[in-house]
């Protein structure tokens, strides 16, 4: 891995070995302490910060020949983001691949979306973090914020979730869920959907946080407790997909009825929905292929 | 009588301080700000008790010391020197010797505070019920409509309307805003609350009204209160014993009726005669 590759003259990986072994170092430590944020020296790359660098530095960091990568955006694979990040990752770090494929990855760096497939306990998923400090909303000095997640002071962030009630009648967070990890620190989960929450709790795989402008990782490590804030008499609860008449929609494209849909409005202005997940999608597509019987 | 407060040989220095300040400073000395270091001795030798139910005033004039002693006793800063004792039920806490968190929970649990200013003690930029809500969830009551419902009695306790539950503070009138900070001070039945010149800078009537309030609370909750005020009036009104203060030392204690019909140092003699 030391070897400087002869087609790019870059290092495998983009970074040096000494950066990564820091953000390895940081890994480690995020690892160690569930939910806390752990400072790190995030390195210039080559694309704008909040387009995902501190989820590709932990990637490249962690990336091997033998791993399966897959990238994704909102939930798809396909999107521009995600394209560019592979591409990006297949050219610094020649032998590995890359799937499209939740069953067969070992590495997901992903934005905005936890696969809808179970992740397994030899997956680690990477997740991009815009703003990694849950209290950024009720507090701008980040030293004290360092104290209020020191002393597990989170009465302001509830505050907001009272305040919320009050106004609409339910907490209308619909993504950066402030999570609570292990009975102590609370955590911005980055922008996935409620939907996407319960599935951090108690999760066989891995779940990394990389926020390359706020310099900042953390992590969920597997089969730990997340628990969402709320009351003890409003609960929280995810997306429901209700139509007027109070029928879960379904997916437009295989059918699906139990997985997070997109929202979009079709040439003719009919409103459709599909599921985010694209991987997800095409695989229910095939297994109703199979079992009607014609080749997949 | 229970003891709620003990205060022995409090003090709070800004700045270096040197082996002068405390000679070279206060009454006898006619200023606080020791000629030598340039340090401000803000209190000195402090000491006073507390008991249940009881209400202790500190008076004396602006830069006295007198607002550093609530505001050392509520944590707000850390004093120089000398101790507390917070005694709750069967417990006892040295106050000053807790850490951070130990300190944060008493204060979020077992004391109230009202500030002069209402921006101090009140979030301006959540509601009225969120402030309450406040700190009854730091107290760790995570029940939606308990929280509600608790809100609600305590601002109809404070006759603050009730239909005004959901509105912003900043859009209250003073007297309203110290009503809300007095229902958000007593959200958690503290046995000890902190009045930091609660009537400054509100009309005679809203003054009165907010001192029977305070009065009703002491009477009904047994709560034990330190009130720091340089309104005679309101040291007349409302408290039993008093200290007065000059220049961070405590020149007189005693009875509130002694001390303002018998003033016995020459300050609280000019004081209280500028006030009759």
């Amino acid at each position: 891995m030391n070897a400087v590759s002869r087609s790019n003259a870059y290092n495998f990986g983009f970074l040096d070995e000494y950066a990564k072994k820091e953000v390895r170092r940081a890994i480690l430590k995020a690892i160690a302490i569930p939910g806390y944020q752990v400072p790190y020296a995030s390195r210039e790359m080559p694309m704008g910060r909040g387009f995902g660098t501190g989820g590709l530095q932990l990637t490249l960091s962690l990336i091997g020949p033998n791993d399966v990568l897959k990238v994704i955006d909102q939930g798809s694979d396909d999107s521009v983001n995600a394209v560019n990040l592979r591409r990006f990752i297949e050219m610094t770090c020649p032998g590995v691949s890359t799937t499209t494929k939740t069953a067969e990855c070992t590495l997901i760096q992903s934005r905005h979306r936890i696969p809808e497939r179970p992740l397994t306990s030899k997956q680690i998923i990477v997740l991009q973090v815009p703003y990694p400090d849950p209290l950024v909303v009720v507090e701008p000095s980040e030293d004290k914020r360092k104290t209020m997640h020191g002393e597990a002071d989170y009465s302001r962030l509830l505050v907001k979730l009272y305040e919320d009630i009050v106004k609409f009648d339910e907490i209308t967070i619909s993504h950066r869920y402030p999570t609570r990890i292990n009975d102590h620190y609370v955590i911005d989960p980055s922008p996935i959907p409620r939907w996407d929450v319960p599935k951090l709790h108690a999760s066989a795989a891995l779940i990394l946080f990389g926020a390359g402008r706020e310099k900042k990782i953390y992590a969920v490590p597997p089969h730990t407790k997340a628990e969402p804030l709320a009351f003890s008499d409003v609960p929280f609860r995810v997306e429901d997909f209700r139509d007027e008449q109070g029928r879960r929609r379904a997916c437009a494209r295989c059918g699906c009825t139990d997985s997070f849909l997109d929202e979009f409005v079709t040439d003719s202005g009919i409103k459709t929905y599909q599921c985010s997940d694209s991987d997800w999608c095409n695989e229910k597509m095939a297994l109703a292929r199979q079992t009607e019987g014609k080749p997949a | 009588m229970n003891k709620i407060l003990e205060v022995r040989g409090m003090s709070k220095i800004y700045g270096p301080g040197c082996p002068l300040c405390i000679e070279s400073t206060g009454p006898e000395a006619d200023t606080n700000l020791c000629p030598h270091c340039g340090s401000v001795v803000a209190i000195h030798d402090v000491s006073f008790d507390l008991f249940e139910g009881e209400i202790l005033g500190v008076m004396g004039e602006s830069g006295s010391g007198k607002s550093t002693v609530v505001k050392s006793l509520y944590f707000d800063q850390a004093p120089s020197g000398g101790e507390a004792i917070f005694y709750d039920r069967d417990k006892q806490y040295a106050l000053f010797s807790l850490n951070a968190a130990q300190q944060r929970w008493l204060r979020n649990h077992r004391f109230g505070m009202v500030y002069q200013n209402p921006h101090l003690g009140l979030n301006f930029n959540i509601s009225a019920g969120g402030n309450i809500a406040e700190r009854l969830l730091m107290s760790d009551l995570m029940d939606y409509g308990a929280i509600r419902e608790r809100a609600k009695t305590l601002l109809a306790r404070t006759e603050v309307l009730l239909a005004r539950i959901d509105d912003l503070p900043k859009h209250f009138s003073g007297g309203m805003q110290q009503r809300v900070q007095i229902a958000k001070a007593l959200a958690t039945q503290p046995p000890l609350l902190f009045l930091d010149e609660v009537t400054t800078g509100l009309d005679l009537s809203v003054q009165a009204r907010i001192l029977d309030l305070i009065l009703e609370i002491q009477q009904e909750l047994k709560t034990a209160m330190v009130v720091v005020t340089h309104d005679l009036g309101v040291i007349r009104l409302l408290t039993g014993r008093a200290i007065v203060m000059k220049y961070g030392r405590v020149i007189e204690a005693g009875l509130t009726d002694q001390i303002l019909e018998d003033p016995q140092h020459a300050y609280t003699q000019r004081l209280v005669a500028s006030a009759l």
